[in-house]
């Protein structure tokens, strides 16, 4: 019975405590899951933090991976989504030798299809940010690479899901023991 | 900093302030838990506490350890005999690296221990000043939590989450890393305890239809059977798992955690589980219908090959942690919370039962088992002395009344499998992490928390060697302990797997040994040493009888095998006996 691999989406809300990245990130570690990528944020909820984490697993690891990130004093709660339970997306950035925008008039109009922002233009580079789905970003950083780029980055996942998340009754309860 | 901590945690009791040392908050914290006694060794970075622990030595008692290591698992010895948390105290750096092990066996078998170390001053913290190591990120996996106190300011609302995190829920290791700034520096002491952290549940709701299914499947089952763990024991549900097996009356084993909660002469009581269990338990697993798991994680020790364990049963797991749900084996039905919680509630609910035909089977298989192994075992013809008639006698002698502290190895095994057992707390091993080194130390540590009872170490040659030097903390203390080394001059289980895996290429395992009994009489402890089995009665009679440390050397057949044994890897009902 061999489970499928999928991408599940982590969240986990935390107490925003030095050490406590080390030791959520020792759970994934120790079982030997690759992390594709971490953001953490504050949340909305005041002196809460939020874990969102990407990891490619089967349902039955990502349940027991929840387990475990509960079990840790400092976390408040955890979920896992796939990608129909969240709204999700990535953001990049590319910098970009400022000649080839007037040289190459074919970025300009990349830039306009895709939906992408001028951050800033100056004498040497200008500078572009995109948010969107993996596939898009991709697509822009193909499109863009024929014409060189000075650098590229692209940030982790950021999601929210379409259910509720109860941390905010969950604290009151506790409040209110 | 201050705010946000007061909306985590809640604490109770107001007390008046007071303008002290962090080094004397600490120590004040200490003895607000009701700490009077603990393990450590001093050095630069932990000095300022040792300073404070001296002004207040009338109402705390310092056991100065040969080593850090000795005083983790001291440490560990007084909380698993007593229920009350056990401290360690080191120095930053090696002192602080030295408890490591100790904490990670109190992790993995759920020991309430508070560690604190001392750090280099705050304003060093990364620049790789002497004795710096980073003691929280080290013990970040194997601590349930850890953090650094950096301000005297902090020490008393840490100390307190630090108590009340180690014995809440599921009980585990605390490390605080204090930096020696905080020591030194003052603050307005007012000691509070902490009654609860809001991003920690420690016990889980018990929900009443978990507990009629569980109820229901138990009512219908033909062939029940019980296995339960140390939660029995951490939840002080003794009472409860012995009136739910007795009215149910359902066959009940142990794993080596579990030993002791119920007594070893119930006639309920099937024995052990796992790989060098008892021969019935482990073969009718795989044919119970209904299998009772109570406050134990199905350890790859106990379960064998988990596709071929219980396979046929509906499986009900009563448990503290609900990590441990459906983490090695799927269950039926699931009950959360505390063990005496959850058998309370169960209790009523049971029909009362007897199972005469299927506890018969238990029988039939013991007397197999025994012809086969036990037999030989503990009423051997051949010359050499065996570990089992060891057990046996102290058995006989100590009337079951005596706390068994085991170390790592065949002999472990061996008193597991032949103690035998009134009172719960009186199997003190280590389980999980299988630590070598952990029964002479473990020793001391339940000793002092048990002054009444008769406290022995069975411990190898190989083991005993590995914290050897807490003979001189013995010395020095007379902490009355009894200490059994059961010599085959060998690492025995390691030589029995070469054996029977590795084509009795015995690599690294034959121990030229020195004159433990000179050793010990360095020490001033009595001793004896026993080569003949005419001997060994009065030894242990001797032993039994002394007021103070004793120190005995038993001198075993060398090639002996623990049997029952389930391969690694192999089913539980394909366990060996030969």
């Amino acid at each position: 019975m061999n489970e499928e691999i999928k991408t599940f989406t982590i969240s986990i809300y935390t107490e925003n405590n030095i050490g406590l990245l080390n030791r959520i990130s020792a759970i994934f570690q120790r079982r030997h899951i690759n992390i594709e990528s971490l953001t953490t944020s504050q949340s909305e909820i005041e002196g809460v933090n939020r874990f969102v984490i990407v990891v490619n697993i089967t349902e039955s690891q990502a349940k027991k991976i929840i387990g475990q990130i509960e079990k840790q004093v400092e976390a408040i709660k955890a979920y896992y989504h796939t990608d129909e339970d969240i709204i999700f997306t990535e953001s990049c950035m590319f910098k970009i030798k400022s000649d080839l925008l007037f040289e190459e008039p074919q970025i300009q109009n990349i830039i306009k299809d895709s939906d992408t922002r001028i951050v800033t233009v100056n004498k040497e580079f200008f500078v572009l940010e995109k948010s969107g789905r993996r596939h898009e970003i991709e697509a822009l950083h193909k499109a863009l690479s024929t014409f060189g780029i000075m650098q590229f980055v692209r940030s982790g996942r950021i999601a929210v899901t379409k259910e509720e998340m109860k941390i905010t009754e969950m604290l009151l309860a506790f409040n209110n023991q | 900093m201050k705010e946000t901590e007061t909306l985590e945690t809640k604490q109770t009791s107001a007390g008046t302030t007071e303008r002290i040392s962090g080094s004397e908050a600490v120590v004040k914290c200490l003895i607000a838990e009701g700490v009077d006694i603990l393990y450590g060794y001093p050095g630069g970075a932990i000095m300022p506490v040792y300073d404070a622990l001296f002004k207040y030595q009338d109402q705390i008692h310092h056991v100065l350890t040969r080593h850090e290591q000795g005083a983790a698992h001291a440490a560990q010895g007084f909380a698993r005999i007593s229920g009350r948390v056990g401290v360690a105290m080191a120095t930053s750096g090696p002192g602080a690296t030295n408890l490591i092990t100790g904490i990670a066996d109190a992790q993995i078998d759920s020991t309430p221990v508070v560690c604190i170390t001392g750090q280099v001053f705050s304003h060093l913290l990364g620049s790789d000043a002497f004795q710096e190591t980073d003691i929280v990120g080290i013990s970040t996996p194997v601590t349930k939590w850890s953090h650094q106190v950096t301000k005297a300011s902090e020490i008393p609302e840490v100390m307190a989450k630090a108590f009340y995190i180690a014995k809440s829920g599921r009980p585990g290791p605390v490390l605080i890393d204090i930096t020696k700034d905080a020591q030194v520096s003052e603050l307005d002491f007012k000691y509070e305890k902490c009654t609860g952290v809001r991003s920690y549940i420690p016990v889980p709701k018990t929900n009443p239809e978990s507990v009629k299914a569980a109820a229901d499947l138990i009512n219908a089952a033909k062939k029940p059977m019980i296995v339960w763990g140390q939660g029995v024991i951490l939840g002080k549900a003794e009472a409860e798992l012995k009136a739910v097996i007795e009215k149910a009356g359902i066959p009940a084993a142990w794993t080596i955690m579990g030993a002791s909660a119920i007594p070893t002469s119930h006639p309920l009581n099937i024995g052990m589980v796992g790989m060098h269990g008892n021969y019935a338990p482990n073969v009718l697993t795989n044919q119970c219908d209904v299998l009772i798991a109570i406050g134990m994680r199905f350890d790859d020790r106990v379960t064998g090959d988990l596709k071929t364990y219980a396979k046929q049963a509906k499986v009900i797991h009563f448990e503290i942690d609900p990590a441990e749900i459906d983490k090695n084996v799927k269950t039926d039905v699931a009950v959360l919370g505390d063990s005496k919680t959850s058998l309370t509630a169960l209790l009523p609910l049971l029909n009362e039962n007897s199972h005469e035909a299927w506890l018969e089977e238990f029988k039939k298989l013991y007397a197999i088992e025994f012809e086969k192994v036990i037999k030989d075992d503990i009423h051997p013809t051949k010359e050499g002395l065996t570990m089992g008639e060891v057990l046996k006698e102290i058995n006989k002698q100590s009337e079951g009344n005596a706390a068994i502290v085991s170390d790592v190895g065949q002999h472990q095994m061996i008193a597991c499998r032949y103690s035998e057992f009134n009172k719960t707390k009186s199997n003190i091993t280590s389980g999980g992490l299988g630590t070598m080194g952990f029964a002479l130390p473990a020793a001391m540590g339940a000793k002092m928390a048990a002054p009444d009872r008769d406290v022995v170490a069975i411990i190898g040659d190989g083991g005993f060697q590995m914290n050897i030097q807490e003979l001189g903390t013995i010395f020095q203390t007379k902490i009355p302990v009894k200490i059994v080394v059961l010599n085959n001059e060998f690492l025995g289980m390691v030589r029995q797997w070469q054996q029977l895996f590795f084509d009795k290429r015995y690599a690294s395992t034959e121990m030229i040994n020195p004159d433990f009994i000179t050793i010990a009489k360095g020490y001033h402890l009595k001793t004896k040493k026993v080569t003949k089995r005419e001997e060994l009665a009065d030894a242990v009679k001797d032993m039994m009888a002394s007021d103070s440390a004793y120190f005995l050397e038993v001198c075993v057949e060398k090639e002996d095998n623990v049997f029952p044994m389930i391969p690694a890897g192999a089913s539980v009902s394909d366990i060996r006996l030969s």
